[in-house]
């Protein structure tokens, strides 16, 4: 998109021959790349590629082991961000490096004047960030604290601390992970202003489609190593994801769904806030046999649904009505006899206990059943006999069953919590954010293990943030803003925008808590 | 109980409210710098001690009275690059830290007292800080001489909220010292060293507070004795929650509960003895904690406080 066709656009920066290892992991091999004036190149990998590595030693964060980074020509001193800084390097990291009790234009200055100067001098940087904001469509108010200001201003902001400063690269970590699609095309309209104005950015993502609409080229890491690269026009999506992947890309087939009775339902449930919005008068129904998707960005109530429906979370008004008789007493307890399956959304502070063993760890739901206890004393061999045969059926990779949790990858520990939570074949399966995380073998395991659920009968409920899963999987989407759900729609019925603007709230204005 | 409201305008017990906040003041303001910076410094009570008894010695040993307030706050600054080098760089845990350095400071103290001055039996004295009267400002009725005729270590009391009011929300250094207090992480992308600004500001609200324990050695009182620091860290790190970190409620705050306790001296003597005096003594405490339930629950704490900052974790 950028003016990079033409030949005589400069070299802005060249890595080469970048390694990187943590002990016995090369994070990067000999790692070489290079970036032109006006070029937007796509760093497409899976989580564990190594592209944040690779970014981290660019940006100074983390030293090379081996390899040079030239920046406009001149050798940049390694693992010094001012270097980086000075030599117009800006970085957006995926997680917000914002202070967020402070406001914008603080956050902007901070460490653009000498640390003993006695002003800030406010009101020419409050003149520069408008001028800024208004040239690249970045527009947020610089007075405004950063915890005002929804996700898509905080990665606003991040974008003019890096232009406040005269960047002239631009590196955007997984910028779209947290954006709803509206705000995905902004960012891509800014990012287009500002190749145009001879910016050159880096934008790393695992999205197949974001890399094909914003780069100009492709550049492929797969597990540390350069796995290829591409003209994006050049370049299929089929050959782009097997290079990422390193082979065939994993399909899930699924088939058309044959709902049954209502196994679970909320109605007219409240609930107090938890890291996020408060429940208000919800009420959804959760079919056997089918999945249904719960879309929205993050922190509009997912938590307080999840931690709800698990039994963490008491309702302050409403029923949960489970197999048709409503609940007196909903506790995590009574949820785990009514047949709920859960995967919890934060697999290391909600799923697992790093420090416990495996065996300790899949029976910590069921240690009570007379299956691993008995008069009181627990039977740890039952218990390791569990271990061993969730580790065989789910294909965990993990030592023995005696082995600390924390030793575990993510996609490893993910799939024992989908055998603990599978096991026993539970009626309602709540699902969140089961592959966030997670490289695109871990994924597709994790989805055919729910379509298979479904297909025996069971209701899910899967919460995610990413459209595109919610879209795959579900048979009805429901969409969350602000604590209210929208009316259910049957897959496909609507596209990805407008799933986006229920996801901004639009529609759900009236106050339309759906009462299916 | 007229007599009891009466004493609210009284001169005399404005001007005692007001001696018996200077040292809080600094004290507070001290700690607030070290925990806007995300450092929680448990050093205080002992640092004060340190203060008192480091300006008082230097002023017993012949020098000016302002080299001794400056030597105070060294001390006070040596033992917050203790601290900081403790928490900071070596991410120990603040509280066991902060506990081991205020147990430090005071027994190393004590310790020094005793060998530097073995023979005395009654606390030797120096010549204090004197009152100065602050022309036209001192002639307001009531208030006037409360504020204004102090010593000039409490107009460097009230100096200290205005300078570090200044430099947190007016200057570079203070927005980088609140930003590692809430974001670390935000600090570095920038390019600014997360220890060198925790280590600093450890640093001078340590001197700060040290300051605090050396006014009570050189103006409030003239000698130093063991125990004479008495809690008044501990209050500080109440008075910094109270006031939600920000400089000027938390002055509010030390002002509040000077006055609480010197109220209640003055009505243990007209109640004369009806009710014990241990009531009394425990009033400003008691109106901090409940203050405390009022005011901090809402309030909202640095966010990376307590929190050790490792580059390159996330």
């Amino acid at each position: 998109m950028g003016n990079a066709e033409r030949p005589e656009a400069e070299t802005v920066l060249r890595l080469s021959g970048i390694t990187k290892r943590f002990g016995p992991l090369i994070a990067n091999d000999a790692i070489s790349l290079s970036l032109k004036r006006g070029e937007v190149v796509a760093l497409l990998g899976e989580n564990g590629a190594g592209k944040t590595t690779l970014m981290n030693i660019l940006f100074g964060h983390y030293t090379a082991d081996e390899g040079q980074i030239e920046v406009f020509g001149t050798a940049l001193p390694p693992g010094d961000p001012r270097a980086a800084l000075a030599a117009g390097i800006g970085m957006v990291h995926q997680h917000f490096t914002l202070a967020d009790q402070m406001s914008v234009l603080e956050n902007i200055v901070l460490g653009t004047r000498a640390l003993w100067s006695l002003n800030l001098g406010k009101s020419a940087a409050r003149q520069k960030i408008r001028k800024l904001a208004t040239d690249y469509g970045l527009e947020v108010d610089p007075d405004r604290m950063i915890t005002e200001l929804s996700v898509g201003e905080r990665q606003r902001v991040e974008i003019l601390k890096a232009l406040y400063r005269e960047a002239r690269i631009l590196i955007l970590d997984e910028p779209t992970a947290v954006l709803t699609p509206m705000e995905t095309e902004a960012l891509f309209a800014t990012l287009r202003k500002l190749v145009a104005a001879g910016l050159s950015v880096i934008f790393i993502s695992h999205k197949l489609g974001e890399v094909q609409s914003v780069s100009d080229r492709v550049v492929v890491l797969r597990g540390g190593k350069l796995a290829g690269e591409r003209r994006t026009t050049e370049a299929t999506r089929r050959e782009l994801a097997e290079l990422m992947v390193g082979g065939q890309l994993p399909v899930n087939e699924i088939g058309p769904s044959s709902p049954g009775a209502t196994i679970f339902e909320l109605k007219g449930v409240s609930t107090r806030t938890m890291g996020g919005a408060a429940l208000k008068q919800v009420s959804m129904q959760l079919r056997g046999g089918e999945i249904t998707g719960l879309a929205g960005i993050s922190g509009n109530g997912q938590a307080a649904l999840a931690a709800l429906i698990a039994g963490t979370l008491e309702a302050r008004e409403g029923d949960i009505i489970v197999h048709g008789e409503t609940a007196r007493h909903w506790s995590p307890r009574a949820a785990l006899d009514k047949g709920l399956g859960r995967i919890p959304e934060d697999r290391h502070a909600t799923g697992m206990i790093g420090d416990m063993s495996v065996s300790e760890n899949v029976i910590s739901e069921a240690y009570r059943s007379p299956r691993f206890s008995r008069f009181g004393f627990l039977d740890w061999k039952a218990a390791a006999d569990f271990a061993r045969d969730i580790i065989k059926a789910y294909d965990v990779k993990c030592p023995s069953p005696e082995a600390r949790v924390r030793l575990l990858s993510g996609g490893n520990m993910q799939k024992l919590i989908l055998g603990r939570a599978l096991d026993g074949n539970p009626d309602i399966i709540l699902a969140s954010q089961p592959t966030r995380g997670l490289d695109v073998g871990a994924v597709a395991y994790v989805h055919a293990r729910l379509i298979e659920a479904r297909d025996r009968g069971a209701a899910v409920l899967l919460i995610s943030e990413d459209l595109d899963e919610i879209q795959t999987l579900s048979d009805r989407i429901l969409v969350i803003h602000r604590g209210q759900l929208s009316k259910p729609s049957e897959r496909g019925e609507l596209t990805v925008m407008e799933l986006g603007e229920l996801m901004a709230g639009h529609g759900l204005d009236e106050g339309v808590t759906h009462a299916a | 109980m007229t007599e009891a409201f009466e004493i609210l305008f009284t001169a005399s017990f404005w001007v005692a409210a007001i001696r018996i906040a200077s040292p809080l003041i600094f004290a507070t303001m001290g700690e607030l710098i070290c925990e806007r910076a995300g450092v929680l410094n448990l050093g205080i009570e002992g640092i004060m001690v340190a203060g008192a008894f480091s300006g008082w010695f230097t002023v017993y040993m012949g020098g000016d009275l302002w080299t001794g307030v400056l030597v105070a706050a060294l001390t006070g600054a040596m033992f917050g690059l203790l601290h900081g080098f403790l928490t900071v760089p070596l991410g120990l845990s603040q509280h066991v830290t902060g506990i081991g350095i205020t147990l430090l400071a005071s027994s190393l103290t004590y310790f020094t007292y005793r060998i530097l001055l073995p023979e005395v039996t009654s606390p030797p004295k120096i010549e204090p800080f004197q009152p100065f009267a602050v022309p036209v400002l001192s002639d307001i009725p009531v208030l006037g001489p409360a504020l204004f005729n102090q010593t000039p270590l409490t107009y460097l009391a009230y100096l200290s909220v205005a300078v570090v009011a200044f430099m947190l929300y007016r200057t570079p250094v203070g927005v980088a010292v609140r930003a590692v207090g809430e974001n670390p992480s935000a600090v570095e992308a920038q390019g600014i060293s997360v220890t060198a600004v925790r280590i600093g500001a450890v640093m001078a609200g340590s001197a700060l507070m040290a300051i605090g324990g050396a006014f009570l050695t050189m103006s409030a009182f003239n000698s130093f004795f063991f125990e004479m620091i008495n809690g008044r860290g501990w209050i500080a790190i109440a008075l910094v929650v109270f006031g939600s970190w920000r400089p000027g409620k938390a002055l509010i705050g030390a002002i509040l509960f000077a006055a609480f306790d010197a109220y209640q001296v003055r009505l243990q003597q007209i109640t004369g003895g009806v009710i014990p005096y241990q009531i009394f003594l425990m009033m400003p405490f008691v109106l901090s904690i409940v203050a405390l339930v009022v005011v901090a629950r809402r309030a909202t704490y640095p966010k990376a406080l307590m929190i050790p900052y490792q580059k390159g974790e996330r």
